[in-house]
């Protein structure tokens, strides 16, 4: 164990530097370079917001807010698990020909998506004061559940890295998969109709109860929206799914790591 | 002495997969035709071998008798199907041309990156920056990208970065052969400055004069088998004598 926080600290600031080399090659040429951050998911959730609450009528108060505030935490988790996904492929050339802890790759990407939310935190606090969201001081607690979400989306990375490594089809799937796992989340409907729609005798309620992404998404929202702090169950099953997903992967990659470099 | 490396019985084997599958469909299929067969290549065959630190430890064979494949054991990268491979001390591997350089990068860069791809920290590599691209004989193409140049280049730069902090291991795979005889020279004068501080080397080459004229242990490698391991005199001429 000791060994193993030895070799972290060793190589954090490779970590950081790859992160870093991310971020330039992310804003490298575009005029506004990292205002795009903040600026893409304010004009994002005004075309949502239009389409949805104008078009669909959903009875949502500020509707803006409460998509934006949902899809922060929900990308962010995408854009980590979809480029970790291919990281330790694209990691080859160097994994064949110096060693360095493979870990760094996929954590490269969940670490980066990390960085661009809290960039998008930004456009959520912007939004929020065009909304009029009245201000409660839960807001303080919103790095609770990204933590949560953060140690969730590690253990995911992990696993979908060695996934991958050994059947290139997960890759295509997982695209699809993220597409279903985004309409299982409460992004653009509200949360009330998790409980209005009705499947025969269940509510759409009995399939989202098992999504974790559920969980963090109404977290954030509770605190920085409602002014309300969840309840010790909330809290129990969003730390048991995150520590539930980092230690699968970690076991996952640890066991499979070693053979990476004859299947890349 | 104490032991710098050491490697125990150790045997690599690699599956050498008559049609790589890589799609869960193609594995469900082969698997229920039973046709899931690999065909084992074993490229080192129960190799035990202690290296002394400060010790200039040459390894000579002929093409696919496993040498490479006993550099990447060695240096971590792969790990081998049985037996082990332990190290004391820092390792700087120069396995490959530019291992862990990216092409598109200038050299100000890679030199960086390639600083804290072997585990060092940002500042340090900042600090021995000049000192680098001056032993690289690079002052002018600093800021060019590394695509643009040639593979000598690569190499000296490769050289310098690999070997500028005094690693306790340095691990040098044919690389040497590249840069012109001066540039040779100078990596041979480096390496005998590294010797002197007791820096363990270990060296990979088809240059049997480059190996006699350094090493003071020679391991000779037959198709994966180590069939002589002894002082330099007595290996290499047996191996000249083949």
């Amino acid at each position: 164990m000791k060994a193993y926080l030895q070799t972290f600290t060793r190589y954090r600031h490779l970590l950081m530097d790859l992160v870093a080399r991310d971020l330039k090659v992310k804003y490298r040429r575009s005029a506004l370079g990292f205002l795009w951050s903040i600026l893409n998911p304010i004009l994002m959730a005004l075309v949502i917001a239009v389409v949805f609450s104008q078009m669909f009528k959903f009875k949502q108060p500020y509707y803006a807010s409460y998509y934006l505030t949902g899809a922060l935490i929900f990308n962010f988790m995408s854009e980590a698990t979809s480029n970790s996904l291919t990281s330790v492929i694209s990691g080859a050339s160097l994994i064949k020909k110096v060693y360095l802890p493979k870990y760094i790759f996929p954590l490269q990407k969940t670490v980066f998506a990390f960085v661009n939310m809290l960039f998008s935190l930004v456009a959520v606090i912007v939004m929020m004061l065009i909304d009029g969201v009245p201000f409660h001081w839960t807001m303080l607690l919103f790095p609770i559940p990204m933590i949560y979400v953060f140690v969730f989306t590690v253990g995911l990375s992990l696993l979908l890295a060695t996934l991958n490594v050994f059947f290139r089809d997960v890759g295509h799937l997982y695209s699809v998969f993220i597409t279903a796992w985004m309409y299982l989340t409460p992004l653009i409907y509200p949360e009330s109709l998790l409980t209005d729609t009705r499947l025969g005798s269940f509510t759409l309620m009995s399939i989202v109860q098992f999504n974790p992404m559920y969980y963090y998404v109404t977290y954030f929202r509770r605190v920085v929206m409602d002014g309300v702090i969840p309840g010790l169950e909330v809290n129990l099953i969003c730390a048991a799914c995150s520590l539930f997903f980092l230690v699968l992967g970690v076991w996952a990659f640890k066991r499979k790591q070693d053979k990476f470099i004859l299947y890349v | 002495m104490p032991n710098a490396i050491e490697v125990n019985n150790v045997t690599m084997k690699f599956n050498m997969s008559k049609d790589k599958v890589d799609s869960i469909k193609e594995y469900f299929i082969k698997m229920c035709k039973r046709q899931l067969r690999f065909e084992e290549f074993t490229a080192l065959q129960n190799v035990s071998v202690n290296i002394e630190k400060g010790d200039v430890f040459g390894i000579v064979g002929l093409n696919g008798s496993g040498k490479s494949t006993f550099l990447k054991v060695v240096s971590g990268i792969l790990k081998p199907t049985e037996g082990w491979a332990k190290t004391y001390g820092t390792i700087s591997p120069l396995i490959e041309l530019g291992a862990g350089f990216d092409m598109d990068l200038t050299a100000r860069e890679n030199v960086l990156l390639n600083g804290l791809v072997l585990g060092y920290t940002k500042k340090h590599m900042k600090e021995k920056f000049d000192e680098i691209i001056e032993f690289a004989e690079l002052q002018d193409f600093v800021d060019v990208a590394l695509k643009n140049f040639s593979s000598g280049m690569v190499a000296r730069l490769g050289f310098a970065v690999a070997t500028i902090t005094k690693p306790d291991i340095l691990i040098v795979d044919e690389i040497l052969s590249v840069g012109d005889f001066l540039f040779q020279q100078k990596c041979e004068e480096r390496i005998k400055e590294l010797m002197a501080n007791d820096t363990t080397v270990l060296i990979v080459s088809h240059s049997i004069e480059q190996i006699e004229r350094l090493c003071k242990h020679v391991m000779w490698l037959d198709h994966g088998n180590v069939k002589m391991l002894g002082d330099m005199k007595t290996v290499c001429d047996a191996y000249k004598s083949m």
